[in-house]
């Protein structure tokens, strides 16, 4: 059974939420060129929406109906208190160029929301910015290059990347025109150190690295893999997507990083809405802290006992402009990340990646007997298996699929590239060990099947309002658009 | 098993060169490896002097992407223009109706011929 | 406290699985020396004092719902919102989701943002959307982007009016410092009365894409036709940056025959937020599909038949394309494209008309109201849609920090940005305006400047 789409779904004339009269004398709209003749949106009660949009929900998986292990997404629960602190009038309702003396509290918030995160990432200053990894990340390597530029040395297009890395890795050098050397991974899911060696010259602007890899392992040389960029004259760029298993662990700005990203969507619980909005504020060493983007807040005018600080926005001196409008994404990102930090202090963060940690071993550790963990050592919070089965010819998206049957989210499939039919799993912290258990169970009763009814696993999923799609359909046939009411030409 | 037609020559990175004609194509190897292409798109004109190596097109399936690189090096006089609307041909005709450019003085004598191409793609099976 | 599940009974199970002695002993790769770092943050809070600490932290703002009533727009607006839209994004079945790459139990996500993607088709009048981006500025910079993979690098100009929303333009300049190309058209000493045609000079054989905004920044409500036609002639593409409620009643930028239509969708039902998250819209021509960024829902049929919808055209994208793809945007804003298309399907048509016609009057009342006022004037007269500029024999900071005394949020000094437009103040009316609050701030300009 499928749901009509809300353009179905419309009655002329019907209407849902009406506004009052205009309380104004009349003004006559401009001229009729001027104006449009028809507006094509559907006409619904509310009570037509909310069914509608019930419906809807209910053909999601969802963090908050069941184990979500998807690797690298981080997908644990998020907190219901930040859904109403984000919600807070003061909050919701302020406008971005509020003079700062009206609107204090957002600022002190975001500059204590700064310094935290240097706290927990060893960096020198923060800016809050960028909407979302993939954003922060570009900034990250827009301050790269700047750094370059203002020293006067042009000749660094050179951006070194890992083979595990992620997508946005490559793309956001790529946005700048820089060329990407791939560095394999050696026998141990580390940077290989000869072929990095082999790259670090006068022409590399720097290196992206994920630490923890996206295998889940921390890399075992990273020390030496900062002492190798760095002797070039590189920087190194962390990819702070997996900080989750970092925090109390390990600050990247102590191991050499010089600028990193944060996923406060997937660290800091702000939830991922189906596709964001994210946050992706990122942290930078002395040498970058000039570059940021603006504006940054600050202390503008010292407080005295009783009296507190004036915050507002400064400017750093080489600024590589602005990232977006406005301020970054305060309420739905900002808001609830610095509500979850509040609530954990520096135990509960430390917890966080001692349990998301512990939690993965575990797993990878019930698996072990079933399917092959290549680069197989103490993983950190997410761990890549094989999908596949001795002697069956059902792949990773299959057993994936029969997954759902079993009412679990996959995990990540066919990434990173390095491994054969991969299968990425992270379990987070927020998962008990019985759900743990019953995930695992799931995965070695589909092995079974795999080898004793092959046809089973390929089909599935069976159980789910909705079997595989027809991906190939879908992009040659290319219908992007629901209906639109009679007589609406796009044209006119 | 992938179709290797004997009258063409393959390059490692998986397009043909017919020597008799001028023109380029990806191998049936390469359509299946990239599975339904559902995009492609031919970014050199006739009058392009081209270089061996150098991408021509772009060409996009539903799992992966990829640039297609000119086997040899000389003038393009002729490309395929219908082959934009009709992507799936690549998949379904791949020596036919698939090809993508044409090019004068192409020089193809240091490229694979069909045997030695097909023991190529089955090494990388493994 | 923490949202750890595990006792520590279940802990020493599960250390001993995996055999290990100790939580500790899981770190072993992670050099010592800066191993287990003390971190100097705050001792944690339960959830009631952490409720308190952001009440406290909230209610030190001055909000415009109770404390202020706002003038203040310049791309951020105070709409009414529908309870219905928070309701529904609210469940958790929504909000909780990630980005939908299993379709199979990811219908809700997928057809929400099919429904999105029609819906702002209807509203620009262009014939395909994509999911979202971040915000208006980084969807105006993504535009170029698209121009630039269209022409293959090879036009290497993008002209911008001057009446583009300085924020954007920043961004814009920000997101094109790596790419080599000319940002030109909105110089200091820019003609700010001059009409849209000012910029065709400047669009030749290298120019990528013009960009305009509509109403532009001041509120101006221009039919860019010519210019576009004009721009077409050249080769170039044009991209308009819209404001989504005008859309209700102005004439579409799609019907202009732009190329591009991209904009701020936070008007559609989103909050203020101190400026975001909010939701960039970006629609186009099918013609550039492959060479826009973003994710893009595309309707198929199941294994059993049945409609469904899916991620489409994912090759584009970086995850697979890597550095060779157009932008490498991942997350963007699908619960605010959501509450968008939940904001426009309950309001509808006839909600969305009425939000714009009383924007429309109530922001011409209060023009008329100032201009009445001696020494006030308006500084440019095309029409307007619920924003306009006016000019004051004070300097606007002087008058705001008045109007604040009497808790009114005055509009935006025009001063910062324009040099030229010194002591001029960009008004921002709504439908959250009264005829008594419009009243009130006539008022007090009044007294202040008398």
């Amino acid at each position: 059974m499928t749901e009509p789409t809300i353009f179905d779904l419309s009655s002329p004339g019907r209407t849902g939420v009406t506004f009052p009269k205009p309380d104004v004398p009349h003004f006559d709209l401009p001229d009729e060129s001027l104006l449009r003749d028809d507006l094509p949106l559907p006409e619904v009660a509310e009570v037509d929406v909310v069914r509608h949009y019930m419906a809807l929900s209910k053909y999601n998986y969802s963090v908050d109906g069941g184990f979500y292990p998807l690797g690298s997404c981080t997908m644990k629960y998020n907190p219901k208190i930040n859904e109403d602190t984000c919600r807070l009038p003061g909050f919701l309702f302020t406008h971005p160029l509020q003079p700062i003396e009206t609107v204090q509290g957002n600022l002190l918030l975001m500059y204590q929301m700064q310094e935290w995160l240097k706290e927990i990432s060893g960096f020198a200053a923060v800016t809050l910015q960028p909407a979302a990894g993939a954003h922060g990340e570009f900034c990250g390597v827009l301050m790269m290059r700047a750094y370059h530029k203002a020293r006067g040395d042009d000749k660094r297009i050179k951006m070194l990347i890992p083979d595990a890395a992620h997508g946005t890795n490559p793309a956001s050098a790529g946005m700048l025109g820089m060329t990407v050397k791939v560095i394999p991974s050696d026998a141990r899911g580390n940077v290989d150190l000869d072929a990095l060696r082999a790259e670090c010259d006068d022409t590399v602007v720097g290196m992206m690295l994920t630490n923890p890899n996206t295998l889940g392992l921390f890399d075992e040389n990273i020390e030496e893999v900062v002492k190798l960029v760095r002797n070039c004259g590189g920087l190194m760029y962390g990819d702070g997507a997996n900080l989750n298993a970092l925090l109390g662990i390990v600050r990247p700005g102590d191991l050499g990083f010089d600028v990193m990203h944060f996923n406060l969507h997937k660290t800091f619980a702000v939830p991922h809405g189906g596709g964001g909005p994210g946050s992706g504020p990122v942290g930078v060493s002395e040498r970058l802290a000039d570059f940021l983007p603006a504006p940054l807040v600050g202390i503008l005018e010292d407080g005295e006992e009783d009296i507190p600080p004036l915050y507002g926005f400064v400017t750093p001196k080489h600024s590589i402009g602005r990232m977006k409008s406005f301020h970054g994404h305060f309420g739905g990102g900002l808001v609830r990340a610095y509500t979850y930090i509040a609530m954990h202090g520096p135990d509960g963060l430390r917890d966080i990646s001692n349990y998301a940690v512990l939690n993965a071993n575990y797993l990878a550790a019930r698996l072990r007997g079933t399917f092959k963990i290549p680069f197989d050592r103490i993983c950190m919070h997410e761990f890549v298996m094989e999908g596949r089965v001795e002697g069956s010819d059902v792949r990773a998206l299959d057993i994936s699929k029969r997954l759902m049957d079993y009412n679990f989210h996959p995990p990540t499939n066919y990434f990173p590239l390095i491994v054969r039919e991969a299968l990425m799993i992270e379990p987070t912290e927020t998962e008990n060990k019985d759900t743990l258990d019953r995930f695992a169970d799931a995965l070695i009763k589909i092995a079974g099947e795999a080898k004793a009814d092959p046809d089973l696993v390929k089909t599935a999923p069976h159980t789910t309002p909705f079997g595989r799609m027809d991906e190939v359909r879908a992009a040659r046939e290319l219908v992007l658009c629901c209906w639109l009411p009679e007589g609406y030409d796009s044209e006119q | 098993m992938s179709n290797t037609p004997s009258n063409l020559q393959y390059a490692k990175s998986d397009e043909w060169f017919d020597p008799a004609t001028g023109k380029v194509g990806i191998s049936d190897y390469a359509q299946g490896q990239l599975s339904d292409i559902v995009f492609m798109e031919i970014t050199v004109g006739v009058g392009d002097d081209i270089e061996a190596g150098q991408a021509i097109a772009s060409v996009e399936s539903v799992k992966a992407a990829s640039d297609v690189m000119s086997p040899v090096s000389g003038k393009v006089v002729a490309i395929n223009e219908d082959l934009a609307n009709a992507p799936e041909n690549i998949n379904s005709d791949p020596y036919g109706e698939a090809w993508f450019i044409q090019i004068e003085g192409g020089d193809g004598s240091g490229m694979m011929d069909a045997a030695a191409y097909e023991k190529y793609c089955e090494e990388r099976a493994h | 406290m923490t949202y750890i599940p595990t006792s520590p009974k279940e802990r020493d199970a599960m250390l001993e699985t995996v055999g290990v002695k100790s939580l500790d002993a899981l770190f072993e790769a992670v050099p010592a020396k800066y191993r287990f770092p003390k971190l100097n943050l705050p001792p944690a809070l339960t959830e009631m004092e952490a409720a308190s600490l952001l009440s406290e932290l909230a209610s030190s703002n001055e909000n415009v719902r109770g404390d202020l009533v706002s003038f203040l727009g310049a791309g951020m607006y105070n709409h009414y919102v529908p309870s219905v839209v928070n309701h529904i994004i609210s469940r958790g079945e929504f909000y909780t989701a990630y980005t939908p790459y299993q379709p199979e139990i990811s219908q809700g996500t997928l057809q929400g943002i099919f429904e999105y993607q029609s819906l702002m088709t209807a509203l620009t009048g262009m014939e395909l959307s994509n999911a979202s981006h971040y915000d208006g500025a980084t969807a105006a910079a993504e535009a170029v982007n698209l121009a630039f993979a269209v022409f293959r690098g090879k036009r290497r100009k993008v002209v911008v009016s001057p009446t583009v929303h300085p924020q954007y333009r920043e961004t814009i300049r920000t997101y094109t410092q790596g790419m080599d190309l000319a940002v030109a058209g909105d110089e200091a000493d820019s003609d700010l009365q001059a009409s849209p045609e000012v910029l065709l000079p400047l669009i030749d054989q290298d120019t990528a894409l013009v960009i305009v905004q509509y109403p532009d920044f001041f509120g101006r409500v221009f039919d860019y036709t010519r210019l576009i036609e004009a721009a077409h002639a050249e080769g170039a593409l044009v991209c308009v940056v819209a404001n989504p409620t005008a859309l209700a009643l102005f004439k579409t930028p799609g019907a202009m025959g732009a190329d591009i239509v991209v904009g701020e969708g936070q008007p559609l039902g989103l909050p203020m937020w101190y400026g975001g998250p909010s939701l960039g819209f970006f629609t186009t021509r099918k013609q550039y599909v492959h060479k826009m960024a973003g994710r893009l829902v595309g309707e198929t049929v199941d294994s059993r038949g049945q409609k469904s919808y899916v991620l489409t055209l994912t090759a584009r994208e970086q995850h697979i394309k890597r550095e060779k793809a157009t932008s490498n945007i991942c997350t963007n804003q699908g619960l605010l494209a959501l509450a968008s298309a939940v904001y426009l399907s309950t309001i509808g048509k006839t909600g969305l008309q009425q939000v714009a016609n009383l924007c429309y009057q109530k922001a011409h009342y209060a023009a008329a109201e100032l201009s009445k006022i001696e020494g006030v004037g308006l500084c440019f007269s095309q029409p307007f849609f619920h924003e306009f500029a006016v000019c004051f024999p004070k300097p606007v900071s002087e008058i705001n920090e008045h109007l604040l005394e009497h808790g009114i949020l005055g509009g935006y000094d025009l001063g910062q940005d324009y040099p030229a437009l010194e002591d001029h103040m960009l008004v921002a009316v709504t439908e959250m305006n009264s005829k008594e609050e419009i009243d009130l701030f006539v008022e007090v300009v009044k007294e202040v400047l008398s």
